[in-house]
């Protein structure tokens, strides 16, 4: 009805939307300055607004990152401060033990050299003595032969000959011994090349232990001065850590579950198999508090012997203390898993006693169960008393879970910050050029009358109108500007 | 420590709630000891032991018969609160099993059979067990046949209970009219629903998965 009207105010329909053009034109045009500075002020208040979102969740974003990093690098450096401190601890063990056999060492070091040291001085080689009976013999050849010369020289020929051959006989047997203690030398030698290579095994590896800890020491130095390079290296292994226990956590998630499917039936002969508590069966639930308590222990054990630190309170107790808690975690860990382990024969009974009555309400006769049924409840019943233990190891992944969840949740939210950041700067952009189309596209219809009034700003001024300018009085103010 | 206190309670107000709801089953069968049906009665033995298979610890069940007056409990020839201990239910189970059999073996042919005596019955019994659930099979044909002076025109107050009528065959005479077997289903439906109850039937044994 209303659009019939519109198209009624002349007997044409096509004339009449022509006028009503005209006139929405001329409408649009007069409120083209007003319409302008509305849009323009609607998308810079929007785009200032989402600018100023911008610009808060990007100081946010940087005081997270900033916390991030200082949490990171306490962790890093509480972290290293164990490695080196048990580095320490292996280096003095290494030291006390290796050093406090260092005088029985040296005692037998001196001992094999001072007995080398005698070997060697009784394997030196003496000289024959000097022929003596030579200076004897040339008297004798000057000797006439008749006054018996002859017979002295061969007399003398036979006692040099004699002599000779017990001088050598001599020499051989002094050869002899003199060999025989170079060969007592070698055992020794050999000792001594023992003794050595030991010493020098040890030292090597004390020098590699300690060239660890000058590494480990660079690092914790740089995490002290918070360098880049620092943090980059923690923020990695942070992100390892995380996936690497979450999958182990995982894995450790399968054994409760099957542990819980362990215990959960024979539970029902325990607490009534009809009891609930909200809309779970009690027990259920109470084979999953069995197993909770199982996991709790695990996890204080762990503390008392040190070996995680996820409770101050418990690092903090005295030895003595810790020792007593070491062994009543342990004595009610292995009362739970034999009560599980009790629990999963029961679990085995059961379902023989379920098939059997099965057996009968289908019209067969009761199963007797077969020969190698054994095995299966044996298993069962090592399961159920293996996996209390085996869950107590989950506490060591579970704190570098813990510690590094923290790292990964920063980033995370740093992350999610910086995107929101983006996307509201894009946000605060796209306003501002969409005012600006919308500016544009408002002038789209326009464009006839505003081409006449570009026509109408550029035509040449009317000569008319100069001449007129220039007969006209100068005004006393016009004067009065000039003069200044 | 008062937030801790109120935490506490609020879990504890959570956990527990005014009125334990009851989740156990309740299942009491009629079984129609009649001329017309006594010879179906081994195939009640299958449903009974099926039933007995389906049921869970602390579900109640009990098998009685429809015979001339079915509205005393000596018409109830096995019965059975199962113990919340599994082990135990398995035993009662069993013993529950036997007495079943040993009715089938010697039941006698009624000459009447007053059904609405036996849903009565077994009204009754269930709403003193308290079950959570309230079903009541009837392995019969349907037809009530009642003896003289006993009186049954009236409601029986189904409101929470579901009637499943089992293996309802048909009569000779059925089959001359089929309207009649029609008019009598029609009737027990119209019966059960008045008083808010619940009716069906089912006539193949092997399909029994959803009535429990």
């Amino acid at each position: 009805m209303p659009t019939n009207f519109l198209f009624a105010i002349t007997p044409w329909p096509a004339l009449s939307a022509i006028i009503w053009v005209v006139v929405l034109i001329a409408v649009l045009y007069l409120a083209r300055h007003t319409a302008h500075q509305a849009i323009r002020t609607a998308s810079g208040a929007i785009s200032r607004g989402l600018r100023i979102a911008a610009h808060s969740v990007t100081h946010a974003q940087l005081r997270l990152a900033e916390r991030n990093r200082e949490v990171l690098l306490a962790a890093g450096r509480e972290a290293k401060e164990r490695i080196v401190e048990r580095e320490f601890m292996r280096v003095g063990e290494t030291v006390r033990k290796d050093l406090a056999n260092y005088p029985h060492l040296h005692r037998a070091l001196s001992e094999s050299i001072t007995q080398i040291e005698k070997d060697h001085q009784g394997a030196v080689d003496v000289p024959p003595d000097p022929p003596g009976w030579v200076k004897a013999v040339e008297t004798v050849s000057k000797l006439d032969a008749k006054n018996g010369g002859n017979d002295v020289l061969s007399d003398i020929h036979k006692s040099v000959v004699k002599a000779h051959k017990e001088a050598m006989d001599a020499y051989r047997d002094a050869s002899s011994e003199r060999h025989e203690l170079l060969r007592s030398m070698m055992p020794r030698w050999r000792d001594v090349q023992e003794i050595l290579a030991t010493v020098d095994k040890k030292v090597e590896g004390l020098l590699t232990r300690l060239a660890g800890v000058d590494r480990h020491m660079q690092e914790y130095e740089a995490i002290v001065k918070g360098e880049d390079k620092a943090v980059s290296v923690l923020s990695s292994s942070s992100l390892v850590h995380f996936f690497v226990s979450a999958m182990v956590l995982f894995v450790a998630l399968g054994g409760a579950a099957i542990n819980f499917t362990l215990i959960a039936r024979p539970m029902a002969e325990m607490v009534g198999g009809t009891s609930f508590i909200g809309v779970f069966k009690t027990a259920d639930i109470a084979a999953l508090v069995i197993i909770m308590v199982e996991i709790s222990m695990g996890l204080f054990l762990m503390e008392s012997l040190r070996i995680t630190r996820l409770f101050p309170v418990i690092s903090a107790l005295p030895d003595k203390m810790r020792r007593r808690m070491i062994y009543i975690t342990f004595t009610i860990l292995l009362l739970l898993a034999s009560v599980e382990a009790g629990l999963a024969y029961m679990r085995e009974v059961l379902l023989q006693d379920e098939l059997s009555t099965s057996a009968i309400l289908r019209g067969g006769e009761p199963e007797t169960g077969n020969q190698f049924m054994w095995i299966t409840t044996a298993a069962q019943m090592g399961m159920g008393f293996i996996l209390p233990f085996a869950l107590v190891f989950v506490a060591i992944p579970l704190e570098t879970f813990i510690h590094s969840l923290r790292t990964v949740l920063g980033l995370i939210s740093n992350a999610v910050l910086r995107s929101i950041a983006l996307v509201l700067r894009v946000f605060s952009s796209g306003f501002r050029h969409l005012g600006t189309l919308t500016e544009r596209l408002y002038d789209l219809p326009l464009f006839v009358p505003l081409w006449l009034e570009t026509r109408w700003a550029q035509r040449p001024p009317r000569p008319e109108a100069e001449e007129a300018a220039l007969s006209r009085p100068a005004r006393e103010e016009d004067l009065r500007e000039v003069a200044s | 420590m008062k937030r801790l206190v109120v935490l506490s309670c609020v879990l504890l107000a959570a956990c527990s709630q005014s009125a334990p709801v009851a989740r156990n089953n309740g299942v009491y069968l009629l079984l129609d000891t009649s001329g017309t049906y006594r010879a179906e009665l081994n195939k009640a033995q299958d449903v009974i032991l099926y039933t007995l298979s389906k049921l869970e610890p602390a579900d109640s069940f009990a098998v009685a018969r429809i015979d001339t007056g079915s509205f005393t409990e000596k018409n109830i020839i096995a019965k059975a609160t199962f113990d919340e201990r599994p082990s135990a239910a398995n035993a009662q189970k069993r013993v529950f099993a036997e007495k079943v059999k040993d009715f089938i073996s010697r039941s006698n042919a009624s000459q009447y059979t007053d059904i609405t005596g036996g849903l009565l019955q077994a009204v009754e019994f269930l709403n003193e067990k308290h079950t959570g659930r309230k079903t009541i099979l009837i392995f019969s044909d349907m037809d009530q046949d009642l003896q003289k002076g006993y009186v049954r025109d009236f409601q029986v107050p189904f409101k929470g209970f579901q009637v499943v009528a089992l293996n309802v065959t048909k009569l000779r005479k059925d089959n001359y009219d089929p309207r009649e077997y029609l008019a009598r289903l029609d009737h027990w439906k119209e019966e059960v629903e008045k008083s808010g109850g619940q009716f069906r039937v089912v006539n193949d044994l092997d399909r029994l998965d959803g009535v429990l």
